[in-house]
């Protein structure tokens, strides 16, 4: 097939769940290609000598050579592909910006001068993925020579299973220790069931497990056991406690009944199941008019829940304008095809509650746009004069996550920054402290989990060039020096 | 797995438990808190340590059957076993010595207190211990609590054990009868921290509070724990559980215990409903 016609091919859409069904229920949105649209959407890649795509890609995965055995019709080997460089693709395929990442640059987007019409890469990932799980057996690694080393994670997110799946491959003896009943993190108490099937992420979770990684549950490192004792009883420690400390918007009436941080409410009805009460306990006030304040991914992941918890109004309430929301585009139209209302350019100012403390209503002030601010947007000036109140019985603030300081606080040897996230070499993901190593969103502050995930893939690689060689402070040239070689 | 060793009796609705729980026993230091979950469908719900033996790897919890949760584990048996149980969470209790040193404890907030008290006692300081309960086979601990106190004294709302009134009417005679205290520790009913944090306010005695709202993760991360201290936004699971109770918003924090009222309310009678008989056997017996 030449060139010229693999750019006829029109991107292959994929199959979603109607809006008005899918509001009344949490199965998955978006329904994944069939084997044929696969194929068909394959043949659009153009195999460029080149691949942008993978430099766009945080954990560079062969994204022209998986593609390649998708359009061959091997799904077999394009899975085994896909897992050399990324573990969890039934993960990333769902929840990756692909859009700012490796589709942003790939060619036949650029061809065609609309980055939507690049190759769908993110779409299959997650059929391969799918197509794994679904068909038979998934394939095992031969089981490797064990070196003798421990390793400790503290926090089970995307950046800590990225860090164990790669470590039990070297043959280290991986303890993952979780603070939650559950392995996954945000994977597994923030983003929705209908973004991100629960049982995929326990299915990543146990092939972990089959891989001979341990997890230790309800474990609170720091408080369960000092640092220091992890620390001591260990070769080597990854820390990847993410954002987990909710920012307030600190106006009046933040604690009146009602209000929720993002991470609360998500958590009850995701890791908690509020779904499902009272069947199950754990209950999730449910709301008339649900507000969430916030334009990210984690807003419209709130706003969408709530209408699945019954609400009948759901509003996102955000600062600045639309175009300034950082949000996915697909996020932000699958709210919006679900009903969710969108007031933008508007900020809280006040929460106002009942004789009870129950939350009635929230004041709102208008806000335009300004000068540019030191981030390039332009910011939100108030209009005074334009408060007015708008009825609400539920609100949930979204506007965002700080570093967990739970570890930091516990051990005061490990260097933290100003906003409290711990200082590390960013090419190798070293702290502080020697055989100490961190990564995601508590180096970060809140950001995606393929950026955590990419930061555990290079703390994996540093993390065992410490292990095999004891090398730490000049880990980073050895690892240069290694990937030299490998050219 | 956390096995349960014991689940004994010690007043009505109020049952002890004995966990094998040997990673929260080890560490675990007076004040802090567990969160468990009894079932794959369960909440999480904290709980304080009352006590541990870190040899045998066990802790000891006093709960009262109030909801759902705490009614369906006060019918789990000896030999049963629950999923979960994380922690200790929390800040321990600052154990200094200060001189004379008032332990109130309310109803099962004696059972918290009780690990306070002794340490207090154990460092040199001189212990005062008042326990309040509605009635007399309310009031828990009164053995262990004399063993620790130089001077314990009883109140009940109905005067069938100890004298006949409240704790806050205790600590006001103690005060008239010339004792001074340098600290004040109360642990027990929201409603009487709130009281009692009144009083010692006007007596001008330093108060420590121990405060239980709902939690989640009780990591930092939820923040459905936020209480209001001194105009400023806690969270008891990390910044608490133990605050000055001078400072303490007490009637938001009440408030917020109240926010899942009628939810509570709805699952427990979905439970009743589709239970076994046991719990229907259980709760019928105690209303007649």
């Amino acid at each position: 097939m030449k060139p010229k016609d693999r750019l006829k091919i029109p991107p292959t859409d994929m199959p979603e769940q109607d809006p008005a069904a899918r509001v009344n229920n949490v199965q998955e949105v978006p329904l994944g290609y069939t084997a044929e649209m696969a194929m068909t959407e394959a043949k659009r890649c153009l195999q460029c000598k080149t691949p942008f795509c993978v430099e766009g890609c945080p954990v560079g995965v062969d994204i022209p050579g998986f593609i390649q055995h998708i359009e061959d019709g091997d799904f077999e080997a394009a899975i085994r592909k896909m897992k050399e460089t990324n573990l969890l693709p039934a993960i990333c395929g769902r929840v990756c910006p692909q859009e700012e990442q490796c589709q942003l640059v790939c060619t036949i987007g650029k061809a065609q001068k609309d980055p939507t019409r690049a190759v769908n890469i993110g779409r299959l990932e997650r059929f391969v993925a799918d197509y794994e799980r679904e068909h038979g057996e998934v394939t095992m690694p031969p089981p490797p020579e064990p070196t003798g080393k421990t390793v400790a994670i503290v926090g089970a997110g995307p950046a800590g299973l990225t860090v164990a799946g790669d470590l039990i491959r070297h043959g280290h003896d991986v303890t993952v220790f979780e603070a939650f009943h559950k392995a996954g993190g945000v994977l597994i108490y923030g983003i929705p069931e209908f973004r991100l099937p629960k049982n995929i992420v326990q299915n990543e979770i146990d092939y972990l497990e089959k891989l001979g990684v341990k997890f230790k549950y309800n474990f609170v490192v720091g408080k369960t056991a000092p640092m220091e004792k992890v620390v001591a009883e260990h070769d080597a420690v990854f820390i990847g406690t993410g954002a987990g400390l909710p920012r307030f918007m600190r106006v009046e009436g933040e604690n009146l009944l009602g209000v929720y941080s993002a991470n609360e409410y998500l958590t009850r009805a995701n890791l908690m199941q509020a779904y499902s009460f009272p069947e199950t306990d754990t209950p999730l006030i449910t709301g008339k008019t649900v507000a969430t304040v916030g334009g990210g991914n984690v807003a419209m992941d709130c706003a969408r829940t709530a209408l699945r918890m019954g609400a009948k109004r759901s509003l996102i309430v955000y600062r600045r304008a639309e175009e300034q929301m950082p949000a996915r585009l697909e996020e932000i139209h699958h709210a919006k095809a679900e009903g969710v209302e969108f007031r933008t350019l508007q900020n809280p100012i006040r929460l106002i509650g009942n004789d009870e403390n129950w939350l009635t209503g929230v004041e709102l002030l208008k806000q335009e746009l300004g000068e540019p601010d030191s981030s390039g947007r332009r910011s939100p000036v108030p209009v005074e004069g334009s408060e007015f109140v708008q009825e609400v019985d539920a609100l949930i603030v979204a506007i965002g996550n700080s570093p967990n300081p739970l570890v930091p606080a516990d051990y005061p040897e490990l260097e933290v920054t100003r906003w409290g996230g711990i200082v590390v070499n960013e090419n190798t993901g070293q702290a502080s402290v020697r055989g100490v190593f961190a990564g995601g969103d508590i180096v970060l502050g809140a950001a995606t989990v393929i950026l955590a995930m990419g930061h555990g893939r290079r703390a994996a690689e540093a993390m065992h060039m410490y292990l095999s060689s004891g090398r730490w402070s000049d880990l980073e040239e050895a690892l240069s020096q290694a990937r030299a070689e490998v050219r | 797995m956390h096995e349960i060793l014991e689940n004994r009796v010690i007043g009505p609705d109020v049952n002890l438990y004995r966990f094998h729980a040997p990673d929260v026993a080890q560490f675990r230091k007076p004040g802090q808190f567990v969160i468990i979950r009894i079932n794959q469908e369960g909440e999480r719900i904290p709980l304080t340590i009352a006590d541990v033996d870190r040899e045998a790897g066990t802790i000891t919890l006093i709960v009262q059957a109030v909801g759902k949760t705490t009614k369906q584990l006060a019918l789990m048996q000896a030999g049963e076993s629950i999923p979960d149980i994380c922690g200790p969470l929390g800040e321990p209790t600052h154990i200094e010595k200060v001189g004379h040193v008032l332990c109130v404890g309310g109803g099962i907030g004696t059972a918290p207190l009780y690990p306070v008290a002794k340490a207090m006692g154990a460092i040199g300081n001189q212990v005062s211990s008042i326990l309040g309960a509605r009635t007399a086979d309310l009031v828990i601990l009164e053995k262990e609590m004399s063993e620790v106190s130089e001077e314990l004294v009883i109140t009940t709302d109905d005067g069938s054990a100890g004298m006949k009134g409240l704790v806050t009417d205790a600590i006001e005679s103690m005060v008239a009868g010339g004792a001074k205290f340098d600290l004040c520790v109360a642990m027990g009913p929201p409603i009487m921290m709130k009281f009692v944090s009144l009083l010692t306010k006007k007596l001008e005695i330093p108060t420590l509070v121990s405060l239980n709202p709902i939690m989640v993760d009780g990591t930092g991360m939820c923040g459905g724990c936020r209480v209001t201290v001194g105009g400023e936004t806690k969270f008891a699971c990390v910044d608490g559980p133990e605050f000055d109770g001078h400072l303490v918003d007490f009637d938001e924090m009440m408030s917020r215990l109240n926010m899942y009222k009628t939810y509570e309310q709805r699952s427990l009678e979905h439970y009743e409903e589709h239970a076994d008989c046991r719990l229907k056997s259980a709760t019928k017996g105690k209303s007649e």
